[in-house]
């Protein structure tokens, strides 16, 4: 039971989004671009997590890519967006090289905790390196875009706008080839039963590394996102709340649709946005009892609501692979 | 060897709170298998509330042990009811799903409670320093300590004491014990676990809470205070191992010990330190330094 | 002729527990063999020592003279010897051509991340495999959902794919019903036949022995206890006391 690719159409699809942001208000605008931005690094995750293992500490990365345009930003002088993007994604993949095929190997929970607590030795050095502005951080520049800089706040928005939602929209295509890949059947194949991967001949360690490098990249994309719209850096980034919010998306999302991803991180905007317009200090706890909700009524996340429950899946999942009853002497 | 005693005593100090929340966060893994993300926030509605008894006690012109006592009080059975309910109430609808939905379900009342917090008591922090008086100064190798601070220790002992007497020598104990080791021999043999699950959790809530009384004359309340505790308890937990009583109480002693000698030696390592050992933990021994004894499955 | 398989002074313990015991075979290519034996009695242990899931306390195994006994189960299945599991070993939520088709993928050195498996007639070939046993109306359907013995089919299918030189199969037959085994046991001889692989089969039903072996092995506390024919091994006295029963 295969669907089309039509790639055209999600091609269109990302084009329409963008061109639509010229109609949107600002403050709409703004929100997109944090959404698209989340949605990114969510959608990282959900890569990762079809291998079973779900990763906590998405924001080392998230960090990593903010951090590294930001020094070179204002080493530099470099403002260009989508050069700054592709230097936060290749910091997040660096790193994502060297850490990957270091924890690929534990299950699970442990390998959820590793990733927690990576992100927070990352975030206990950061909040003490007076080097880098310590717990408050600092400040870059505006960003430009091919030689030009913006000095209208709405072409500047704009211009934001278009680049992250261009730039998770091909994510977002990249990870839907992906999860139809021979590839990313195997990763399927790792969370059910890695062992039997192994015994296939595959190695579930490469497996998970290079799902991880992909998710790592995400994220480090999505921190220059984030820097570039806030044109500030600090060791929030990496704190774990920050991976937390991040995990919630994924969650909230499934792991069946790479378009729940962006529905979920929208939704989490507009929740945000609203709940602080009309009552100050509740957008939390309007989240938590969402989350309570969707655990409740949608097990499978927002995207089973189309998916359907073609597959018995819960959520994110981390399954231990199948004891091997042979191995009894 | 006075620098030396100085990081001990430090570390010490640290240690003796970290393990009383360490304890509650592990209890309840160990008896639920939950690992609680709300916990910090129990941490945070103990100091909270601790510091509104302190207050009131205070304007009424009652004397600083008073108000120890009455933040205490207050504290133990506000916490207690709360975990009773939530557990009833909350928790148990979701007892037999996958283990990842409960971590959601503790992630959710998390988010509740940080704003729930921030509404009764608000955005800025809040004092309580009277109780802090209370056991005067001791000067001690050169340097001044807070009566209270060095107090905490061996309350914090008692406490550790306590539990573990209370759960290898009464009845009651045994039969947690018994929960936590094999939950389904335990039901096969006739144990409520359903109770022994209420307990357990209104016990781990309390002791978050207790700690965070007790904590409350030393510390500003503010928001972020219990995302701060919660991720160092489990940092404690992992390095000691989680469900492991005797797993907190080291793994506290040496995260407040590392932090002591960071903050003497290396400042700038005093965070990521705690977090580099849990890593370390986590890829050479990662069921903890105290693995929590499992039966051996015939 | 080097044997395909040479095991010399295997040994392995659990505990008290004695797996294997200073165990030696020699197993000559296209030769199909039946380990028998009481359950405890190691042949499974042998199984997963050979496959690289545990490694022996002491002793070797050669797999056509080159000495395996630390590989992983990794290396050794891309050395060419298969299995298949007592308890199928599947990927539960995946669809059984799904199961197939990573069992296919996992032959070449990469993978695909851009292309499905059609794409380089990989699916084709998962199909094909079921067909040949018989399970192609089962193809799309999630393995969650398909009963125990079709299971062991696909499990066993898979061990094909790699067209092992030494296959080794775990009880193939054990929960399929009694009208089925002997097709399944026809439908991999017949598989393998292409490749004269060799074939080794952990058996408790002793019909499918006496009908599919050319040797038999006996177990016992990690011993061999005979070795021949199926027809003097399962006669021998001390193989009926301690292995088919018969003798009191």
């Amino acid at each position: 039971m295969k669907k089309e690719l039509h790639l055209p159409v999600m091609i269109g699809l990302v084009a329409a989004a963008t061109l639509f942001g010229r109609v949107l208000p600002t403050w709409t605008l703004s929100l997109a671009t944090i959404a698209a931005s989340n949605a990114l690094i969510a959608l990282g995750i959900v890569v990762l997590a079809r291998t079973g293992n779900v990763s906590f500490g998405q924001g080392l990365f998230f960090a990593a890519g903010g951090y590294g345009v930001a020094l070179i930003a204002n080493a530099w002088g470099l403002t260009d967006a989508v050069a700054q993007v592709v230097i936060g994604a290749a910091c997040g993949g660096l790193l994502g090289l060297v850490i990957g095929p270091l924890i690929a190997r534990y299950s699970g929970i442990f390998f959820g905790m590793l990733t927690l607590a990576l992100s927070m030795v990352f975030y206990g050095a950061l909040v003490k390196s007076t080097a880098l502005g310590g717990s408050d951080g600092f400040n870059v520049g505006r960003p430009s875009l091919f030689g030009m800089s913006f000095t209208d706040p709405r072409e500047a928005d704009f211009m934001l706008y278009a680049v992250s939602v261009i730039v998770t929209g091909f994510a977002g295509i990249a990870a839907t080839i992906l999860f139809k890949s021979e590839f990313g059947l195997a990763s399927l194949a790792v969370r059910e039963n890695n062992l039997r991967v192994e015994y296939l001949g595959i190695s579930a360690n490469r497996v998970i590394s290079i799902n991880f490098v992909i998710a790592a990249v995400f994220a480090g994309a999505s921190g220059a996102f984030a820097l570039m719209a806030q044109r500030h850096i600090d060791p929030q980034f990496a704190y774990w709340t920050t991976s937390g919010e991040f995990v919630f998306i994924a969650v909230l999302a499934g792991n069946q649709s790479v378009a729940a991803v962006f529905v979920a991180s929208m939704a989490l905007e507009l929740v945000r946005s609203f709940s602080n317009l009309y009552l100050p200090n509740t957008w939390q706890l309007v989240l938590g009892v969402f989350l309570l909700g969707v655990i409740l009524f949608l097990p499978g996340g927002i995207g089973s609501l189309w998916i359907g429950k073609r597959r018995k899946r819960s959520t994110l999942a981390t399954k231990e692979p199948l004891a091997e009853k042979g191995a009894a002497p | 060897m006075n620098f030396f005693l100085t990081i001990v005593l430090d570390g010490l100090i640290q240690a003796s709170w970290l393990f009383i929340v360490a304890l509650g966060l592990t209890l309840v893994f160990g008896v639920l298998k939950i690992l609680n993300i709300a916990h910090g926030s129990f941490y945070a509605l103990g100091a909270y509330i601790a510091a509104t008894a302190v207050t009131m006690v205070a304007a009424r012109g009652l004397p600083p042990a008073v108000g120890f006592v009455a933040m205490l009080l207050s504290v133990a059975l506000i916490a207690s009811a709360v975990g009773l309910l939530l557990e009833r109430g909350l928790l148990k609808m979701f007892y037999g799903r996958d283990e990842v939905v409960l971590l959601l379900v503790t992630y959710a009342v998390f988010l509740i409670l940080e704003d729930v917090t921030k509404l009764i008591w608000g955005v800025n922090p809040i004092y309580a320093t009277q109780p802090y008086e209370l056991f005067g100064n001791l000067e001690f190798a050169g340097l001044y300590y807070v009566g209270y601070d060095l107090v905490l220790i061996p309350i914090s002992a008692a406490i550790g004491f306590a539990i573990w007497f209370g759960l290898n020598r009464t009845v009651i104990g045994k039969i947690v014990l018994a929960v936590i080791h094999n939950e389904e021999m335990s039901v096969s043999m006739g144990v409520r676990v359903n109770r022994v699950y209420a307990i357990a959790f209104a016990f781990g809530v309390l002791l978050a809470a207790l700690a965070g009384a007790l904590s409350a004359p030393k510390i500003s309340m503010q928001p972020g205070l219990s995302s701060d505790v919660i991720i160092l308890s489990f940092a404690i937990v992992v390095i000691g191992g989680l469900g492991s009583v005797e797993g907190a109480a080291v793994g506290a002693l040496l995260v407040g010990l590392a932090r002591a000698a960071s903050v003497h030696l290396m400042p700038q390592a005093e965070l990521f330190m705690i977090y580099l050992i849990m890593a370390a933990v986590l890829m050479f021994r990662p069921e903890g330094l105290f693995k929590r004894e499992t039966a051996r499955r015939i | 002729m080097t044997p395909v398989l040479s095991v010399r002074g295997l040994e392995k313990r659990f505990g008290a527990v004695v797996a294997a015991d200073a165990l030696t075979l020699d197993i000559p290519a296209g030769q199909k063999i039946s380990l028998i034996g009481a359950n405890g009695a190691g042949k499974t242990t042998f199984v997963n020592m050979v496959t690289g899931y545990l490694r022996p306390d002491g002793g070797s195994i050669l797999l056509d003279g080159a000495d395996i006994g630390r590989q992983s189960p990794r290396s050794v299945a891309r050395l060419g010897i298969s299995r298949s599991f007592q308890i199928p070993q599947l990927f539960v939520d995946l669809t059984a051509a799904e199961n197939l088709t990573v069992a296919v993928s996992g032959v070449s050195a990469r993978m695909s991340l851009r292309q499905g498996a059609e794409a380089h007639g990989r699916g084709e070939k998962a199909v094909g495999l079921l067909g040949r046993f018989g399970l192609a109306d089962v193809a799309d359907r999630p393995v969650s959902e398909l009963a125990g013995g079709v299971r062991k089919l696909i499990d066993i299918a898979m061990a094909l794919v790699r067209r092992p030189k030494l296959l080794l199969l775990d009880e193939p037959t054990s929960g399929v019903s009694a009208e089925e085994k002997f097709t399944t046991m026809d439908r991999v001889i017949h598989a393998v036949a292409p490749d004269a692989a060799t074939i080794v089969f952990v058996e408790h039903d002793m019909e499918i022995v006496s009908r599919y072996a050319d040797r038999v092995v006996a177990f016992y506390q990690g011993r061999i206890l005979a070795d021949g024919v199926p027809s003097h091994v399962l006669k021998d006295q001390e193989v009926r006391r301690y292995v088919t029963g018969g003798v009191r």
